[in-house]
């Protein structure tokens, strides 16, 4: 166990900048390349490597699996949510232009929610995903 | 032209392989040659997705799938010509096909005199957002981006079912399954 220390302390180390890379891949992916399905995937990335490197149980305390599994329907539900609430607003469905009184920022706001709800449901089945062929191993 | 012949190269290697963690390994390559390829076209959105669901998470779920099975592939029992057969002559439909596309890239082409321009002069003034890859993912064709993650959704759900299922009978059994 005391032979992979630079593999613990080289992946301790990375953890906080893999994290960094997803949020700025989400929240710059107007501006830049990326957004919801890169941030999503690359989170995932972060809570496997730590899943190999530390083991199930580490990986469990950090994303618990109740957590992963509800993130998978929420992501869904919040872009589907996001075209509802321009139904109501009596626009079409997903049209985001009435979700504030600039139409412009109205958009670019929807966008954000949108690529938000893309970013919890990818991450959530990646993580998922993972938990369960690694389990089935077990 | 070299990254090409590199993914030609990797292909052979796949399937001339017998141990899968090598092939497993190999399409890791494959998917970061193909990334490398889309950053060439100047597409660096998909190969972003490309480098991080082909050569990250799915490298990865490959090997927690070979940890389930055997690490070799089994030798086939028959001749397999007739897949041959099957296979070539279905590629050289397909490159007969594509002789008959517009050039690459070129400024006449149907693609790029009909949506594509509307896009590029209206994406700022419209949604305020300067990568027109994210203002046609996110709003233009927001529908579509709707169905992939719900098709995202329903695999990961339909994975997850099946495997729980699974285990769940085992346990169900007595024995403690592997």
């Amino acid at each position: 166990m005391s032979l992979d220390l630079i593999l613990r302390i080289g992946t301790k180390l990375i953890l906080p900048f893999i994290l960094l890379f997803a949020l700025y891949v989400q929240f710059h992916g107007d501006y830049g390349p990326g957004g919801g399905f890169q941030a999503g995937v690359i989170s995932a990335g972060m809570v496997i490597l730590i899943a190999i490197t530390f083991g199930l149980g580490p990986a469990k305390r950090i994303a618990p699996e109740a957590l992963v599994q509800a993130m998978v329907p929420l992501g869904v539900l919040i872009y589907a949510g996001t075209g509802v609430a321009g139904l109501l607003l009596g626009k079409n469905y997903l049209d985001y232009s009435v979700l504030g009184p600039d139409p412009v920022h109205a958009r670019e706001f929807g966008i954000l929610c949108v690529e938000i709800g893309v970013l919890i449901t990818v991450s959530g089945t990646m993580t998922a995903l993972f938990y369960a062929f690694v389990e089935r191993g077990r | 032209m070299a990254l090409l012949t590199l993914l030609a190269v990797t292909t052979v290697a796949i399937v001339r392989q017998r141990n899968l963690f090598g092939v497993v390994i190999l399409a890791g390559i494959y998917s970061f040659l193909m990334a490398s390829l889309l950053i060439a076209l100047d597409a660096v959105d998909v190969a972003m997705t490309e480098a991080s669901v082909g050569a990250g998470v799915s490298t990865v779920l490959l090997l927690a799938t070979l940890h389930l099975t055997k690490t070799t592939e089994a030798p086939s029992l028959h001749r397999n010509l007739l897949p041959l057969l099957v296979v070539l002559i279905v590629g050289a439909i397909l490159v007969w096909g594509t002789l008959s596309l517009p050039p690459f890239g070129f400024a006449e082409n149907v693609i790029n005199q009909h949506v594509v321009p509307r896009y590029l002069a209206k994406s700022i003034a419209e949604t305020g957002v300067p990568n027109v890859v994210t203002s046609v993912l996110a709003d233009y064709r927001g529908y579509d981006t709707l169905g992939e993650t719900t098709v995202i959704f329903t695999a990961g759900i339909g994975v997850m079912l099946l495997l729980r299922g699974l285990r769940r009978r085992d346990q169900r059994d007595g024995g403690d399954a592997p």
